[in-house]
């Protein structure tokens, strides 16, 4: 299926704010939502497969070619792809599972990907979310499923005070804005 | 008089004058001053008048306990009331006001009220205002909202801004005086990581005032900071402790320096593993008629405002005392070159060392004596003074312009008791201390809140400084660290002779000095409220602090609690500890609603959830429907149009030309796996498992007891996934429930649920001419013959990726297309610009729900309440006689479900083809045991149809179907009647022709 790209926006054609953190939003990215024993070889073929990556350990993502595989759950992964490969990859795995217990799902539409980066990262993330982000308690790149005030998101330490963090596409606004308030450049904490 | 002293002041910088204005007057303070020290060194002693009878009231405190000198501070939207003047720092261009009075100050009315004071006993509303009861709504109540209340709420909405923020922590220290250095330090140094908070701007608590810790406090606070592992906050209070380790603090970013667009408080919501609490103690006032005059101070304010300000709130002081730690205040004073004239200590002669050194520098010590009285009204102007066993009858007076009094101290051991930690009664000094062998127990039932210093009951510096360092210690070990017993000065012997627990002054007052001794300041309880109500019968704590408001005012009686208690239980004849506390409740001193709120105001006071197409209609005029979190075009009204004509507009263009609606909020819940079809026939009341791919399905789901919970359409994707279309109230909870029944009842099932409302943006394109619209952008063979009837299909339309569902919740021709949200906005706007020759037009809810109410379809939570089964509705149909099981079919089988009296659905008529009123019954013959009408049936929807030009409504009422072309009486709450008759549901295209072509 070929996406009209001009066709397409992304939740807040790509916003940014620059405060305690940059707060940018991320192009449009692929996601897919796959389900199923992450403890199988069928799976794990069809993961790398995919992305190039191997199943990620709890909480944890891994990296491949261009794509990444994120644990969400103990029978979930979400993996992040090239926007226009999404619906491709997608029904390659379904193929690729076809006759095991296994879903995948492109969700790439249903999200939004937001980079806060700088030395205040950390900070502005603390004001918003009750998960833990000292540094022992949080690697680089472990997938954190908690909140940001009212809405629920999912965010890694993907480098050196730079944060992704996914939310649901509907509160993308919601999700910057608060993030911008967090990042006033007069609230240091 | 009191004011500045030349020299000194521990906290302020004379370099640095800052001007302010209190009642519109300008006058001068210094930086590092609080508003408190600057009117006192202002000569300013009147600072309010009291809450109940409008008492001339001075700063009697210098922290957080101060019941009196409160503010309404600030002005238009930063503007506050009730604003603690000894915790306010001061700053240039700050703006005070007085609270509780008219018109002035100084000249007050509302102080009439002590003259009917002997009336104003305690339980005086209960007793006064209970008859007759409907004076009270309408007479009463307004009256005391009206008088009630110390500063004046603001107007508009704050202009200030404020946040979060999440601290995890192993050990968080509450106080940073010396006790709270010292455990930070040795907690820190045994390797846990420290946070250590502190209320005030500066470290060191009252250590540096009292004792000569000024250079252990520099080393502390240099050492500290150059840990990593620790970190150091000033201005930010504890504000509260909870379960699992959850601690609330409150701090005050800008109240020192308001600058505009930056946060002016902000919340810290922390997780400790241990909390050491070294909040220290807090004065008690002697409980002598007069107390609450302008000039009487706590013994330990008048030295604070000495020696960290340079005030001298008097130039002749008398300390009136029960212990030794008083005498403190008289040597500070001398020190500074003021006058003790006298000291009134209801000991027989006092011994300590304290009492001893002022003796030697002349001072005169009445010993065995107590206040009998204070001379003065807007401030002291003298003491009257009689024996201690005395009733009042006053043997001298002594003239001066300040009172000091100290009744000993009381440990704050609000944190350790906001979480349920008990506390013990010390006898020899008259207070309640942590119980350590009963402390607040965390998730694993260990001790996780510990205090130190003199919140401990460690009242003396050398040995509160110690005990700190001990709890930081402690903490540390109970975090699996190795921590040596902290090092430090050891605690030199105090030679202080013990305090007389004195509750009343004179022992023996008589009424009228008792009715005239303050217990509680802010809320004007006096000591002779408090035995009133032993002697009518209050025995509880609680209850005598609710009859009589003792302790309920702001300050939560941090100074009147341990007086008002050791009153009660003098007056019951019981100990203390019998009679126990009120309990210590969050917050600490009172914290903005605004930092509780945090981000959530203004534009993100809820997050708002936005369609693909949200920016289209707002760009286009809607009129918008909040819907759950979404915002949902209820219609689009044109230039000169009402919302109601945009409606009608909307509905009938759709009947005869084109529709758009943005169905995108709906939910959509993809279902697979081998028993995805097994799973929806248990979800739903009819068969989803026989729907063959390339179909759609109407469906029922229940609760487990038989009740109707949602409605919609599923479409079979392939063998073995379902995409499962909800209502768009119940895209998430429809989710939770699959997700309940697959995790804790069908965990064996093969099936996984992706919820997918939020990937797709809906579009349903409705109207006589919707084949033709997209057969104009093509990409697809739009025919009856290929796209039936509830069918469904996936291909491009006009290059948008898409998939048709040929559904209608209209009663029209009718394609609902999905395209990935991220093409939404693009496909919408392309639908708009080639259906303008089409007669497009977007409609809104509103429309929707007429459409749908034309046609007799049921809305979830209009027709459905959480009471009615789907056989209410008539939609036998619609539920499987073949199924075993489905959720809700035993329910549905109970006597009380398949009672024949049960109300049903039918339509309704009106006779005058006006509208229904919305929720009206049907009233019936006779009335019930309670004297009401009695009835036989609701309106469930109700609304003006643009198609037949007349009020349509469906209801529920008795036998219905059975009763057609009767007529029901429906009262409306306008007086008028509503006569209507009961018709067939499907007001409109019965045969469904419409919809079918």
């Amino acid at each position: 299926m070929s996406n009209p790209m001009t066709m397409t926006n992304s939740p807040l054609g790509g916003q940014s704010f620059k405060g305690l953190a940059q707060i940018t939003e991320a192009p449009l990215t692929g996601m897919i939502t796959l389900r199923g024993d992450l403890s199988a070889g069928w799976m794990a073929d069809a993961v790398k497969q995919a992305t190039g990556a191997l199943i990620p350990q709890q909480r944890m993502i891994t990296s491949g070619t261009g794509a990444s595989a994120a644990w969400m759950s103990p029978d979930e992964l979400l993996l992040l792809v090239d926007y226009k490969a999404a619906e491709g990859i997608t029904k390659g795995l379904n193929t690729a599972t076809a006759g095991q217990f296994c879903t995948a799902a492109n969700v790439s539409n249903a999200r939004v990907l937001i980079d806060i980066k700088g030395q205040g990262a950390r900070s502005v993330l603390g004001k918003l979310t009750p998960a833990d982000l000292r540094p022992e308690s949080l690697a680089p790149m472990e997938m954190r499923r908690s909140r940001i005030a009212q809405v629920p998101a999912a965010f890694w330490l993907a480098g050196e005070d730079h944060f992704r963090l996914i939310a649901f596409r509907s509160v993308a606004q919601y999700a910057f804005d608060i993030l911008k308030s967090a990042a006033h450049p007069a609230a240091a904490v | 008089m009191s004011q500045r002293l030349a020299t000194g002041g521990r906290l302020i910088d004379r370099s640095q004058p800052r001007s302010f204005t209190f009642n519109g007057k300008t006058l001068q303070g210094y930086a590092g001053d609080t508003l408190a020290s600057a009117l006192l060194g202002a000569d300013q002693m009147l600072v309010g008048r009291s809450f109940k009878y409008h008492r001339p009231r001075g700063v009697v405190a210098s922290g957080a306990e101060e019941p009196n000198a409160l503010m309404n501070m600030g002005e238009g939207e930063l503007f506050e009331p009730n604003q603690r003047a000894t915790t306010t720092e001061l700053f240039e261009g700050l703006i005070a006001r007085s609270q509780n009075h008219w018109p002035s100050l100084d000249y007050d009315i509302g102080a009439l009220n002590q003259l009917a004071a002997p009336f104003f006993s305690a339980g005086f509303y209960y007793k006064t205002f209970i008859h007759p009861r409907a004076a009270w709504k309408h007479l009463f109540e307004p009256f005391i909202r009206k008088s009630a209340g110390l500063g004046q709420a603001p107007k508009g909405a704050d202009g200030d801004i404020y946040e979060h923020y999440y601290a995890h922590v192993d050990v968080l220290v509450i106080g940073g005086g010396i006790a709270g250095l010292r455990a930070a330090h040795a907690a820190a140094s045994a390797g846990a990581r420290v946070l250590v908070i502190e209320q005030s701007a500066t470290w060191g608590g009252r250590a540096p005032v009292d004792d000569d810790f000024a250079s252990e406090i520099n080393a502390l606070v240099a050492e500290l900071a150059a840990m990593d592992d620790v970190q150091m906050r000033l201005r930010l209070m504890g504000a509260g402790v909870y379960d699992h380790g959850f601690v609330t603090g409150y701090e005050r970013l800008r109240d020192h320096a308001p600058k505009p667009g930056a946060p002016r408080h902000r919340l810290w919501k922390i997780r400790a593993q241990q909390v050491v609490s070294c909040t220290g103690a807090i004065e008690r006032p002697l409980s002598f008629a007069g107390n609450d005059r302008p000039g009487v101070m706590l013994a330990s304010a008048m030295r604070d405002y000495v020696v960290n300000h340079a005030v001298a709130p008097g130039q002749r002081t008398v300390l009136v005392t029960n212990n030794d730690d008083g005498y403190r205040t008289v040597l500070c004073l001398l020190d500074h070159g003021l006058e003790v004239p006298l000291v009134i200590d209801a000991r027989r002669n006092p011994e300590g060392t304290l009492a001893a050194k002022a003796r030697a520098r002349g001072v005169t010590i009445r010993d065995g004596y107590a206040a009998a009285g204070v001379r003065g009204t807007k401030r002291v102007t003298g003491i009257e003074i009689c024996p201690i066993e005395g009733s009042g009858g006053a043997v001298d007076t002594v003239e001066c312009d300040a009172v000091a009094m100290s009744g000993g101290w009381s440990p704050v051991v609000h944190f350790y008791s906001h979480c349920g930690g008990k506390l013990l009664w010390d006898e020899a000094g008259a207070f309640f201390y942590p119980d350590a062998a009963k402390p607040p127990l965390n998730q694993s039932g260990a001790g996780f809140v510990r205090c130190g210093g003199a919140a401990n009951g460690a009242l003396q510096g050398a040995e509160a400084a110690q005990c700190g360092g001990q709890a930081g210690a402690e903490a540390a070990r109970a975090l699996g660290l190795t921590a040596p017993v902290p090092s430090g000065p050891a605690p030199e012997p105090q030679a202080e002779a013990p305090l007389m627990p004195v509750w009343v002054m004179p022992l023996n007052a008589d009424y009228h000095r008792r009715s005239h001794t303050w217990l509680d300041f802010q809320n004007d309880v006096k000591l002779s409220d408090v035995q009133l109500a032993a002697r009518e019968g209050y025995e509880s704590v609680e209850h005598t602090k609710r009859y009589t408001t003792l302790g309920m005012a702001t300050d939560q009686g941090k100074l009147s609690n341990i007086n008002g208690l050791a009153v009660l239980s003098d007056a019951l004849d019981a100990s203390i500890p019998q009679v126990g506390t009120t309990t210590f409740r969050p917050p600490y001193t009172p914290i903005s609603l605004g930092s509780i709120a945090g981000e959530a105001r203004g534009d993100t006071f809820q997050p708002l959830r936005r369609t693909p197409m949200h920016d289209w209609h707002e760009a286009n005029g809607v009129h918008w429907e909040p819907v759950g979190h979404w915002r949902r075009p209820y219609a689009y009204p044109r230039s000169g149009e009402t919302v109601e004509q945009a409606v009608h507009r909307e509905v009938k263009n759709t009947r005869e030309a084109l529709g758009l609606l943005d169905a995108s909020t709906l939910g959509k819940i993809l279902v697979t796996g081998p028993d995805a079809g097994k799973f929806l026939d248990m979800l739903y009341t009819n068969m989803m498992s026989s729907l063959k791919p390339g179909r759609c399905r109407y469906g029922l789901m229940c609760n487990e007891n038989g009740f109707l919970m949602d409605d919609g359409v599923v479409a079979r994707l392939d063998e073995n996934s379902f995409l499962v279309h909800t209502t768009s109230g119940g895209a998430e909870h429809i989710h939770a429930h699959m997700e309940d029944w697959l995790q804790c009842e069908w965990w064996d099932w093969q099936v996984h649920t992706v919820n997918l409302t939020e990937e797709y943006a809906q579009i349903a394109v409705v109207g006589p001419h919707a084949r033709k619209l997209l057969e104009k952008l093509g990409g697809m063979d739009f025919s009856a013959e290929n796209l039936p009837f509830m069918g469904w299909a996936e291909g491009q339309i006009g290059g948008f990726d898409t998939r048709v569902f040929r559904i209608s919740f209209s009663g029209e021709l009718s394609f609902e297309v999905a395209v990935p949200a991220a093409q939404g906005a693009a496909f919408w706007d392309r639908l708009v610009k080639e259906g303008a020759d089409l007669g497009l037009m977007p409609y809104g809810t509103e429309a929707l729900h007429i459409l749908r109410a034309e046609k007799g379809f049921i809305m979830i939570g209009d027709e459905t309440d959480g009471t009615v089964i789907p056989q209410d509705l008539g939609l036998h149909w619609a539920i499987s006689k073949k199924k075993t099981d489905y959720l809700g079919k035993r329910a549905q089988e109970r006597p009380h479900m398949t009672d024949p009296a049960r109300w049903k659905l039918v339509g309704l008529e009106t006779i005058s083809g006006a509208v229904l009123p919305d929720g009206a019954y049907a009233t019936a013959p006779g009335y019930n045991a309670n004297d009401q009408r009695n009835t036989q049936g609701r309106v469930t929807s109700t609304y003006y149809s643009p198609t037949l030009e007349r009020g349509i409504a469906m209801g529920l009422v008795l036998n219905g179907p059975d009763r057609m072309g009767e007529v029901l009486n429906f009262p409306g709450t306008n007086g008028q009647i509503y006569r209507a008759r009961i018709v067939d549901p499907v007001f409109y295209d019965k045969e469904g022709a419409k919809q079918n072509v």
